[in-house]
């Protein structure tokens, strides 16, 4: 007897069981959701603007789509042999952490604060229980909870997803499933709060005060420094650095770089909740600060490579895009400009100098661009941001007026402790999966492929 | 003059090529392939169909070379591609009657090297 049919009819009792509680479990939560729930339901004194939430869930579903634009970015720049494994990887994390934020991941990040230090939502809205179609006006006026609340969950996805191309080509998956739901929710959600959620002890809802429009200090800095903890802990690929082939297909890098340019529209102009001002103002910073950071990038390797580079100029634009999400919704189109020229600047350098001379593999750059261009990003604001652009936030960054330096300062302190806190969190995190599950595949595993060895699948066939 | 064919694992090209290059020998001819041994190959399954997986990726090598190059070749490509696991590869040697450089019209031993 095969293990396939001995398993099966071992265990489909209990399978139908499982299922049928679930179904139970499913049903009276569901029912749940519909009675109103506890924590900070605001009286309905608000009104739903349809083209706001009409922005909003468009916007929510361009961010979706970075996840697979994502997944063929880096796909284009790993071997034939694990093409599908990173494809999996970022299809297991949207579905995987879409289900995790509306159960829990939502109530932790913007729920309101447990222990009232802004450290972390509690569970008031388990199962987005209370969480219903008017609008929570800490959060928006204008839109309704539940548009809020999957736009913001587009975001959790797609984080946990930049840290996959630092471990590319070695993660075994189930240790890769079991690390992506962790991470989401120990490290993410915590930092979410702090910068967004009500309460929050670093953003603009009772803390600090640091500008984050739209996620350089939650999204790029969290995964970007997270993914150099990965690196370190995971250790290099076989054959690092000499004898690993190059990107196999570079034209999926630059339709993945595409949509994810795409996408970002609704990743930075979405963030201002709104079809207002804002939104376009936002619109604008992030399309110029990517055409001006992959025209950098170009040019520095045109001078300094002799050539430019479909893979740089790419690079480039997706550094940009990254760098200015913190400060879409604060800064001039020449702000952006300034943005885009050192999105580009220190990344390149990060990615020629810093890394073969430290050594570590972080394979497709997730450190060197998103980490450090989230963090010029984050500090940019505190040059550049405009309070006259964003009269509801109405702060300066050092050029633009007298509280520009405290700005700056705030900036900075962000910055330090969120890097900090992802760095030492996710280095946990990795010791303590790998202590259980295991994260590295085996050398054999490694040298045949994830695709083979982890899914049982080819990405391509040879003959026919 | 020898023609030698060989069948490597992918994962192994890299270096036996900076090996080959170590040897002086330069000129080679890669194809990816797929092929079969005593390996058996690796099961694939998509959805409801699966695969026997009865051939593998391999890479193949071919050099042309001077008969002094014989045994410098085949211990280049020996003992790089060797992981000690059945799937290493063969090497074939066989006999070449004429090479031609195109460029110069050159034939025999000045056209292999």
């Amino acid at each position: 007897m095969s293990a396939m049919s001995r398993a099966s009819s071992t265990y489909w009792p209990a399978v139908l069981a499982m299922i049928l509680v679930l179904c139970w479990g499913g049903v009276s939560l569901a029912r749940d959701v519909e009675t109103s729930g506890p924590g900070g339901q605001e009286p309905a004194a608000t009104q739903v603007d349809t083209g706001d939430t009409a922005w909003v869930l468009i916007s929510t579903a361009l961010v979706m789509l970075m996840t697979p634009g994502l997944a063929f970015f880096y796909g284009g720049l790993v071997r034939r042999k694990n093409m599908l494994s990173i494809l999996m990887q970022c299809f297991m994390i949207l579905c995987l952490v879409s289900l995790q934020w509306v159960l829990f991941g939502y109530s932790l990040s913007f729920g309101p604060d447990a222990g009232g230090r802004g450290i972390i939502g509690g569970l008031d809205w388990f199962g987005l229980r209370g969480v219903g179609m008017a609008p929570f006006r800490t959060y928006s006026a204008t839109v309704p909870h539940q548009a809020f609340m999957i736009f913001q969950g587009m975001f959790a996805v797609i984080t946990p997803a930049l840290i996959i191309g630092a471990f590319a080509e070695r993660m075994r998956f189930s240790g890769f499933c079991v690390f992506s739901l962790l991470w989401a929710t120990l490290v993410y959600d915590p930092l979410a709060h702090w910068v967004w959620g009500q309460g929050g002890f670093m953003g603009l809802l009772g803390g600090w005060g640091a500008l984050d429009f739209a996620g350089g200090i939650v999204v790029h800095i969290n995964a970007g420094v997270s993914a150099l903890a990965a690196a370190l802990v995971l250790r290099k690929r076989q054959g690092y650095p000499n004898m690993i082939s190059p990107p196999h297909n570079l034209p999926l890098a630059v339709l993945g770089a595409a949509l994810l340019w795409f996408g970002w529209f609704g990743f930075n102009a979405g963030s201002a909740l709104g079809a207002s001002g804002v939104a376009s103002g936002a619109f604008v910073a992030t399309h110029i600060a990517g055409a001006t950071a992959g025209l950098v990038w170009a040019s520095m390797d045109w001078f300094f490579h002799k050539k430019p580079t479909t893979l740089g100029m790419i690079t480039g634009a997706v550094a940009g895009l990254a760098a200015v999400t913190p400060a879409a919704g604060f800064v001039t189109p020449i702000g952006a400009v300034l943005i885009g020229i050192g999105a580009a600047a220190f990344p390149w350098l990060a990615v020629t100098f810093l890394k073969p001379r430290m050594g570590y593999d972080d394979s497709l750059d997730a450190f060197g661009v998103h980490g450090i261009g989230g963090i010029w990003g984050v500090i940019a604001t505190g040059l550049f941001a405009c309070a006259s652009l964003n009269p509801a936030v109405g702060r300066n960054g050092l050029f633009y007026g007298p509280d520009g330096a405290a700005q700056l300062l705030t900036q900075l302190k962000a910055v330090g402790i969120s890097a900090a806190f992802s760095f030492v969190a996710c280095l946990i995190l990795l010791k303590v999966v790998d202590a259980t599950i295991g994260l590295r595949v085996s050398e054999h595993e490694e040298r045949v492929g994830l695709d083979l060895t982890q899914h049982k699948e080819a990405a391509y066939t040879l003959v026919d | 003059m020898k023609y030698i064919i060989a069948v490597i694992q992918p994962d192994r090209l890299d270096e036996v090529l900076a090996e080959l290059e170590r040897k002086e020998i330069h000129l080679v001819t890669v194809t990816p392939v797929m092929g079969r041994g005593r390996q058996k190959g690796i099961a694939e399954v998509y959805r409801s169909h699966k695969e026997a997986g009865s051939l593998l990726r391999k890479v193949k090598l071919e050099i042309a070379v001077n008969v002094a190059f014989v045994q410098p070749t085949i211990e280049a490509i020996t003992s790089r591609a060797r992981t000690g696991r059945i799937g290493d590869g063969k090497i074939f040697v066989l006999d070449l009657d004429r090479c031609i450089r195109i460029r110069t019209a050159e034939e025999g031993n000045e056209a292999i090297g």
